[in-house]
């Protein structure tokens, strides 16, 4: 049941409504997804925060050791300049410049650990300048020139660096004032490519990010699987219950080891053991009660046979006796009328009590039953003066049902209102819509008073204990009537006020298992509507336009409960 | 009321009941209405007693001891077709199906007027009807009403009075569906409504003896939500 409704709510939900629901209902979820989320932001801030540590130490150490390259590279150019200008014969100024960058270039090694570029400091001045490896002067950035221009001394900056074949890398370029006696200022460029930095940068990075992945994923995982442990015995505690509840008494929690989940279990395993206990107790004492009664009401048959059948033949020849045994005969006959009806009602009730009444429902016109309903009451009408008068107020009639109880429901509302009508008009209404046939039986008689038209449905009940029957009905029709309407899941209500009669109304729905919502015709009738003191009483459903009274169940056992 | 003369006798009736003031009681009341009693108090000399008396119609109470009744109507319907009426004190179990299946014509539930019994007893002993025709067909089926015999084919089939009764009633009237309570009304004199297993249950069994195919009945049809017709000639 409880999975059915479930899964309902997934198909008629929209999916974020499903997702709420899901995120509300489920503890594994929302402690997986808390972890998760943790496990994100600790795990970003320590990614970080390596990351940025090492390529801090990288560059401090790549920047460390190509200053002092550079450093030692502006000696060497300082002294092959100075070597050229004391030399006996000045070389051109072209093969000065290309001796200056050759002699640097030699020390960058192979491969080559930097480029070189010896610019004029001022440009404009047609002076030569040289590069090695075709590295582009649109690597220099003018901002690193103008520090240069302005300081004279060593500067350094990270740029990249620009080849001529229009290849970038990422540099770290230093440079610094070079005076050429012969030609003028000069800036010398060491150019220092970062790739391997950059390539062992972006192993780490990669290495911290897959490695978060992976822990993020195994901590996840980790995480579902002991909030699976913890969660599953309850999980398994709730279904349990709710087996429970639906009336599998036999359900068990599995109970493994000796641990807080295994002590849930047991207890939880004692306490449906106990439930068990006493609810089958309760079972048997109310069937052994019901096999009682419906043993008694059999037994007692055969005898009563055997009266019934003297019984008549007395009364067949009731005047052949003098005339006090004539009448003895006559009350005879008439008692033992009642006294089949009573036993009759007695076990129809024990057969709704033990729960094996069961419904035969066929199509037939409510009119035609109700027609017939109501002649066969007519000599008990005739005998009380009261006329009885069926108001049809639909143009269709035809409804499905059990035809035998709801008979049996009309004619017990009808000798009830015969009983209780003092000889006043007696209306029946009926009208059939899609939903629901009803029935109203509406009496002009002493009426109930209040409260008491949630009494009525009661085994035995009797408006005034001091009034005397005059029909001799057994105290139990309309109890049984009260059965019968909730077998069919309908309603059987009362409406009534001192002096003013009763209305009792018997409402079917058309098709079974569906919940009634109204009736086709009204319960108060008309004048009424307002009155405050009115009751009601409701088999089945929740009946909001109407007083709400203790459920039907209050009615199962017999007079007492609701008196 | 008027005891009929003695010599004329309705029928024999076999009483097969434990209880004895029952059994007495019931013997008053079908002497006064003109039937020849016998009893039978238990169960298990309930055949013995059946080949003694040779009844019209059996009185068979359902709880016996020794033998019960559904027993009996089983080993009774094996040699004759007599009509069994049982009596018994629920009428919503399955034990009334269950006797109506092992043969019994009718039921009657304790407590019952007198009146009710006679009339019940009366239906099934009733030899001489108005015949208004003497020969009726269903297909290759025939009926003779006068001679109480029925031919499939030209073959003879058994059927206990009953079932030609409720034969005889549909093919009559060929083109008319019959309900359960117009059969209750016509094959069994109920002048109420009346239980309509009855009919149920018996147009099974009378299918069984007269269908080629029980399952897919060609002689009587099923008219669903109304009742029963014959089949097309």
């Amino acid at each position: 049941m409880w999975h059915r409704v479930t899964s309902h709510l997934q198909w008629a939900a929209p999916p974020f409504l499903w997702l709420r629901s899901r995120w509300r209902k489920s503890l594994l979820l929302r402690i997986t997804a808390f972890t998760f989320a943790a496990s994100v932001v600790v795990l970003t801030v320590l990614g970080f925060s390596l990351l940025s540590k090492v390529s801090t130490g990288l560059m401090n150490t790549k920047e460390q050791s190509s200053v002092s390259e550079a450093s030692a590279g502006h000696i060497e150019a300082q002294r092959v300049v100075e070597a050229a200008d004391a030399a006996p014969t000045a070389p051109s100024p072209a093969r000065l410049v290309d001796a200056v960058v050759a002699n640097l270039a030699s020390r960058s090694g192979s491969p080559a650990q930097f480029d070189v570029l010896l610019l004029a400091a001022t440009p404009g001045q047609l002076l030569p300048e040289r590069g090695t490896n075709l590295v582009s002067t649109s690597s220099i950035d003018p901002d690193l020139r103008l520090t240069l221009a302005q300081t004279r001394s060593q500067s350094w900056a990270y740029a990249p660096i620009n080849y001529i074949d229009g290849t970038t890398v990422p540099g770290l370029i230093v440079g610094s004032p070079l005076r050429i006696p012969s030609l003028g200022e000069y800036d010398l460029f060491y150019l220092f490519p970062l790739t391997q930095e950059q390539q062992t940068l972006d192993l780490v990075r990669s290495s911290v990010l897959v490695t978060g992945a992976l822990l993020l994923l195994l901590l996840t995982i980790i995480a579902r699987i002991v909030t699976r442990v913890v969660v599953n015995p309850v999980r398994r505690a709730a279904h349990t219950a709710t087996l429970l509840a639906e009336g599998h008494l036999s359900e068990r929690m599995p109970v493994r080891g000796e641990d807080d989940l295994a002590q849930l279990a047991t207890t939880f395993n004692d306490m449906a053991a106990s439930l068990q206990l006493q609810i089958g107790q309760l079972e048997e004492l109310s069937r052994v009660q019901q096999r009682f009664v419906s043993d008694v009401s059999h037994e007692l048959r055969t005898p009563l046979t055997t009266i019934r059948m003297a019984a008549d033949l007395m009364f067949e020849n009731r005047e052949r006796f003098d005339p006090t045994t004539a009448r003895a005969a006559e009350l005879l006959q008439t008692q033992l009328d009642r006294f089949e009806e009573m036993l009759n009602d007695l076990l129809e009730i024990s057969r709704f009590d033990a729960g094996v009444a069961v419904l035969e429902i066929e199509n037939f016109e409510l009119e035609d039953l109700i027609t017939r309903a109501i002649e066969i009451a007519e000599p008990m009408a005739l005998r009380a003066g009261t006329p009885v008068e069926l108001l049809v107020k639909s143009d269709s009639t035809s409804m499905s049902g059990d035809r035998r109880r709801i008979y049996r429901v009309v004619r017990n509302l009808l000798e009830n209102a015969i009983e209780h009508g003092e000889g006043k008009s007696i209306e029946v209404s009926i009208a059939v819509d899609e939903h629901a046939a009803a029935i109203t039986v509406r009496d002009q008689g002493v009426g109930l008073r209040p409260g008491e038209a949630t009494l009525v449905f009661n085994r035995f009940w009797r408006a005034d204990a001091a009034r005397a029957r005059t029909t001799g009905g057994t105290g139990l029709g309309l109890s049984i009537a009260f059965e019968d309407a909730r077998l069919h899941g309908g309603w059987l209500e009362a409406w009534g006020q001192p002096g003013q009669g009763c209305c009792f109304r018997l409402t079917i729905p058309l098709v079974r298992d569906e919940m009634l919502s109204h009736s086709p015709l009204p319960l108060i009738p008309a004048g009424f509507e307002d009155d405050e003191t009115v009751s009601a009483t409701t088999t089945t459903g929740v009946h909001l336009d109407e007083v709400r009274l203790p459920p039907a169940d209050a009615f199962r056992f017999g007079p007492k409960a609701g008196a | 009321m008027n005891p009929p003369a003695e010599h004329v006798s309705l029928g024999k009736v076999l009483v097969v009941d434990d209880d004895p003031a029952l059994a007495e009681m019931l013997g008053i009341v079908l002497r006064q209405e003109g039937f020849t009693p016998s009893f039978c108090g238990n169960g298990a000399k309930a055949m013995d007693a059946f080949h003694a008396v040779q009844p019209d119609v059996v009185l068979l109470d359902v709880m016996l001891p020794g033998m019960n009744g559904i027993e009996i109507c089983r080993a009774i319907r094996k040699e004759s077709g007599v009509p069994i009426v049982m009596l018994t004190a629920r009428s919503d179990t399955a034990e009334v199906v269950e006797g109506l299946e092992s043969g019994a014509d009718d039921y009657i539930v304790k407590p019952f007027k007198p009146k009710e019994l006679v009339a019940r007893l009366r239906v099934r002993v009733r030899q001489v009807e108005v015949v208004p025709a003497v020969e009726l067909a269903i297909g290759d089926l025939v009926i003779d009403v006068k001679a109480h015999k029925v031919t499939r084919a030209g073959q003879m089939l058994s059927l206990t009075p009953l079932e030609f009764d409720l034969l005889a009633c549909i093919a009559r009237k060929p083109d008319q569906v019959f309900t359960r309570q117009e059969l209750l009304h016509d094959v069994w004199g109920y002048q109420n409504a009346a239980d309509t297993r009855l009919v149920n249950v018996h147009v099974q069994r009378l299918r069984s003896k007269v269908e080629h195919d029980p399952e897919n009945p060609v002689y009587v049809l099923t008219i669903r939500g109304i009742g029963y017709k014959a089949g097309p000639a």
